[in-house]
């Protein structure tokens, strides 16, 4: 299994592209540090449009460095990262909730949209609007301080959310919460996903959380970091605990830690 | 009970210090220490009032020279350390500078300043000392600030096309404010301290700071206004330090953890 592209439209470029419309290609990318450390030997993946990517593997086998060279923020040694045309905007989501404690929780919204210069006003409107949308409503002012750890990173996915971002990408941000709080933002996640028919690549070291919330999981080998196993899930589009218990579920978590269990085992 | 403690955190330290100049009191007056060693509360306290027209103008104008050493070394230090964060060959060529003035004794340079400035300007060479004495430590406090602000902030303003000016005055200068707001509460101290030397070594013009009155005090034997002087000097370095510990608190409290830890 690579990539999900369907043979069946070959030669039908029109439909083909519809259905199939890869967002960003990764080709040939590797990464070796100023110190040495080689991150990524060769990583290669094509990203389809509205897919919601899992990226799993041990830590230190260049996750992070991947979504970064993804954002722009590193450049690869070797390779290139192609984005369709038009460039999609990207949302960013840390480990950390990331947030400018001298600002309230509206002001970290707003951040992307003051950068790109919208009006002051238009701005307020659409970061309390992403606000909002993850369940904040009426925490406007509150600063950093005042709110819980999964309250911050809600503000953080409403300051990805509010620039409207097309790819969202995701740094393992719901590594540091209890895990009903992590269970809801994984839902709320889905939502907003739906929601604005976005393109997620979310880097977890969980076996159950990349199985419950992706279409397709990419296991990566321990550093240097390579894909080790691409797999294609097929949940439904309405999720909740009942599916946490199905067969479905289990069966695809099942494949996903032994893919990853190879991946290490391989090394 | 925990009012009792509060309570007692500011009875504490009154009834201790009212205990000590009592102790003083006696303790000059029982073994007949001559009041040119060493006078009383009681005579510091007279000569306050008796003194004030020489005092009075000499606390305003010591005052007057910290003042200005302070805002020009606040000033000067923020402004340098930016311009060292947004060029680190700037930095690397100036940094040497900053630190030559800094370690050099500013007693040392004193008879220079009044050479190249000119002994009818002692006030600017008194501000200019007080500078050199008080304006280090902002400027490193800022360097270490603008450098503390968090790297992936940074990186999530370049991924939204942050400007080098906007990642300065959003993210940089906020970051800082705490570091800058430390190094200013050292400042101002060193300011006062430094006003007061710089009249020990360069001497006064026409006005006359509280520095120059200890120095003439004790050269008259009149150690009473000396050590009123001394008082008033206290007084002032206390007034600063609340004055800044008061904006720190104004600027911080909503936000910073520090300021979070002294409300509870
Ligand atoms: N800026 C850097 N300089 C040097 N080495 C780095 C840097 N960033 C990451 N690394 C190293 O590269 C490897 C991959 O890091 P990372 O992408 O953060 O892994 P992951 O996110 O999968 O845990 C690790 O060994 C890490 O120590
Ligand atoms: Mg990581």
């Amino acid at each position: 299994m690579t990539t999900r592209d369907g043979d069946a439209f070959a030669g039908h470029d029109s439909v083909f592209y519809c259905v199939n419309m890869s967002l960003l290609t990764l080709s040939g990318i590797s990464k070796k540090f100023d110190n040495g450390t080689q991150a990524i030997a060769r990583l290669d993946l094509d990203v389809a449009d509205g897919e919601f990517l899992s990226l799993v593997g041990p830590s230190g086998c260049g996750k992070s460095t991947a979504l970064r060279i993804i954002a722009g923020l590193l450049t690869p040694e070797t390779g290139m990262v192609t984005f369709a045309e038009p460039k999609p905007p990207i949302g960013f989501v840390f480990q950390e909730p990331t947030l400018m404690p001298w600002a309230t929780a509206l002001s970290n919204a707003r951040l992307p949209l003051d950068l790109n210069g919208h009006h002051r006003g238009e701005a307020n409107d659409r970061a309390a609007r992403a606000l909002a949308r993850v369940g904040l409503a009426g925490f406007e002012k509150a600063y950093p301080r005042e709110l819980s750890g999964g309250m911050k990173m809600r503000v953080s996915i409403a300051r990805a959310i509010a620039a409207e971002p097309k790819l969202l990408l995701m740094d393992e941000p719901f590594a540091a919460l209890d895990e009903l709080t992590r269970q809801a933002l994984n839902d709320d996640l889905l939502k907003l996903k739906r929601e604005d028919a976005l393109t997620v690549i979310f880097v977890t070291h969980s076996v159950y959380e990349s199985t419950y919330l992706s279409s397709r999981v990419v296991v990566m080998t321990p550093r240097p970091g390579r894909v080790a196993a691409d797999l294609a899930l097929n949940p439904p589009a309405e999720r909740d605990e009942s599916y946490r218990l199905s067969p479905q579920f289990t069966g695809d978590a099942g494949r996903v830690s032994v893919a990853l269990k190879s991946a290490m085992a391989a090394a | 009970m925990k009012r009792d403690i509060g309570f007692l955190r500011y009875l504490i330290p009154v009834v201790v210090f009212a205990a000590a100049l009592v102790l003083w009191e006696w303790r000059v007056h029982a073994s007949g220490i001559s009041p040119l060693v060493l006078a009383t509360p009681s005579d510091i306290w007279t000569a306050l009032f008796e003194h004030w027209d020489v005092l009075g103008p000499a606390l305003l104008f010591t005052l007057k020279i910290t003042a200005e050493a302070f805002v020009l070394a606040t000033v000067a230090g923020v402004a340098i350390a930016v311009l060292f964060s947004l060029s680190r060959v700037i930095e690397w060529a100036l940094y040497p500078f900053a630190v030559v003035l800094q370690v050099t004794p500013v007693v040392a340079i004193a008879p220079l300043l009044l050479i190249w400035i000119g002994y009818d300007n002692v006030n600017e060479v008194l501000v200019v000392l007080a500078w050199i004495i008080s304006f280090f430590t902002v400027l490193s406090n800022t360097v270490t600030g603008l450098k503390s602000a968090d790297h992936n902030l940074t990186d999530l303003m370049k991924l939204y096309g942050a400007s080098r000016l906007q990642i300065l005055w959003r993210l940089q200068l906020p970051s800082a404010l705490p570091y800058i707001l430390t190094g200013m509460k050292i400042s101002g101290g060193l300011a006062l301290i430094g006003a007061v030397t710089a009249e020990f070594v360069a001497g006064s013009g026409n006005d006359l700071g509280l520095g120059w009155v200890i120095t003439l005090s004790t050269r008259n034997l009149d150690t009473a206004q000396a050590f009123a002087a001394l008082a008033l000097l206290s007084v002032l370095g206390i007034a600063i330090l609340f004055a800044l510990t008061g904006l720190e608190w104004a600027l911080l409290h909503r936000w910073h953890e520090s300021a979070v830890k002294k409300q509870s």
